[in-house]
């Protein structure tokens, strides 16, 4: 059994957000630069250039790259052998939020309740956080702050085995044309197939923070990665949605078992700010 | 691409000329209203209460920024997706509101009544926040303070980027430019 402390937890939760809000992945701006050389549109390559150029005031600055610093959704691998002492595993992950997102100079941008008074809970806490229990003695913490622009382009659709391929790749396709401009192209998708509905929605979750360079180990659901984003780089949506033909950065699928009569479908869209950051305790 | 640059408020005769996929750079004041500060301003208008600010020839930008850090004017402030505000528009827009800076399409409603109003909707890059940040040179609250991040402010902007999305003739990038690189059907 190995003892660790709330405080790390939190100190790590916080160190992570400061991080991930003001530190674009090298993989985002190697994929930048990547697409800003294939892009068609003279406008499409000044926003591009604009977003780059975005991206290193925010890391001079300490800055955060957007000023939507989003809702704080935090991804845990907790080793069965670990004791967390000196406090409450949760309290301890919104502690560090609420530090981060002080001493950040971060919007805070949560309501505490969601229809009737919609108040400001002013720390943007509380986080949403994922636990898997899993072997060993360590603790795995991957943050990730959710811009909603985004998120409120992401849609779940629950199709039937009949649907098939050519169904998925239909509700992909439309998903991401009926966002249009308003996810802040060029978008990354987060694609979870099968389980239930809300495993469906979390496994597509996840992989918005697969790193741009990783492809799906199943050679079947890489190649279904590369035709979509083709045919979403197709769309001519492009760089803020002006035209162009850097819509997408990546699409990243993962699936799962599903019931005999399901074929959950969700699709997580991630603006070109792809703010994530993990560590190990 | 020739850029103009554009004193505010805006003048009708300016706005006539503006053209969809024109590059702006707006200078002077404008005022921020995102969703809850919109919602106030029409429940004010219902109550038959006047609005904070005389929104006559006015541009409000859709933002609700980051806090500022230690020697910044403002924190980071990139546009919000506009469509959540077109609820509200149309009759802002009566009232004489001229130009909207946000990201994101507009409804059928919003564009009728630029038209009808003569006003234009530009585009600022969305994402594009710290870098946006460092043109606006000075913020202040003037309503709704307890709203934080959604309050109204007061922005003095100098050589401001944005792109004419939507004109008052109602030409509208989002269709025009797509619509020259598509190639994939649906």
């Amino acid at each position: 059994m190995r003892t660790v402390t709330a405080n790390q937890i939190t100190e790590t939760v916080k160190n992570l957000f400061l991080d991930a809000n003001r530190y674009i992945g090298k993989d985002v701006t190697d994929k930048f630069l990547q697409y800003q050389a294939l892009e068609a549109s003279p406008v499409g390559r000044t926003v591009l250039d604009q977003l780059l150029e975005n991206n290193r005031i925010a890391a001079d600055d300490k800055v955060p790259i957007c000023q939507d610093t989003g809702m704080c959704v935090v991804f845990v691998d907790l080793g069965q052998d670990v004791h967390i002492t000196e406090g409450d595993f949760e309290s301890a992950i919104n502690e560090g939020v609420r530090q981060a997102y002080e001493q950040g100079y971060f919007r805070k941008s949560v309501v505490g309740e969601p229809l009737f008074r919609r108040t400001n809970t002013k720390d943007n806490t509380p986080a949403v956080i994922h636990t898997r229990i899993v072997p060993g003695d360590k603790v795995h913490i991957m943050v990730t702050a959710k811009g909603f622009g985004s998120e409120n382009m992401s849609a779940l659709k629950m199709l039937v085995p009949a649907d098939g391929i050519e169904g998925v790749k239909k509700f992909v396709l439309e998903t991401v044309k009926n966002a249009g401009p308003n996810p802040c192209p060029p978008i990354i998708l987060g694609i979870g197939i099968g389980g239930t509905f809300e495993q469906a929605a979390l496994l597509a979750k996840r992989c918005t923070t697969r790193p741009l360079d990783q492809d799906n180990p199943d050679p079947r659901y890489a190649e279904l990665e590369k035709e979509l984003l083709e045919k979403i780089n197709g769309l001519g949506i492009g760089p803020a949605g002006i035209g162009g033909n850097t819509t997408a950065l990546k699409v990243s699928i993962d699936y799962t078992a599903t019931h005999i009569a399901g074929l959950p479908v969700a699709v997580n869209i991630c603006c070109h700010a792809a703010r994530h950051a993990e560590r190990t305790i | 691409m020739n850029t103009i640059n554009i004193q505010l408020p805006l003048d009708d005769a300016i706005i006539k000329d503006l053209r969809a996929g024109d590059s702006v750079l707006l200078s002077g004041s404008l005022y921020t209203a995102r969703d809850a500060a919109h919602k106030r301003m029409l429940e004010a208008l219902d109550k038959g209460e006047p609005l904070p600010f005389d929104i006559k020839g006015q541009v409000i930008y859709y933002v609700g920024p980051a806090p500022a850090g230690p020697g910044y004017a403002v924190g980071s402030a990139g546009p919000t997706t506009s469509y959540r505000m077109d609820a509200y528009t149309p009759q802002l827009l009566n009232l004489g509101l001229k130009g909207m800076i946000g990201k994101g399409k507009r409804s059928a409603a919003v564009v009728d009544a630029m038209k009808e109003h003569n006003a234009v909707y530009f585009g600022a890059t969305g994402g594009a926040a710290a870098l946006i940040a460092k043109r606006i040179i000075k913020s202040e609250v003037i309503a709704y303070p307890d709203l934080g991040a959604e309050a109204i402010h007061r922005f003095e902007i100098k050589d401001f980027p944005v792109i004419v999305l939507i004109d008052s003739q109602g030409n509208n990038l989002y269709e025009i430019g797509p619509a020259l690189y598509k190639t994939t059907d649906l």
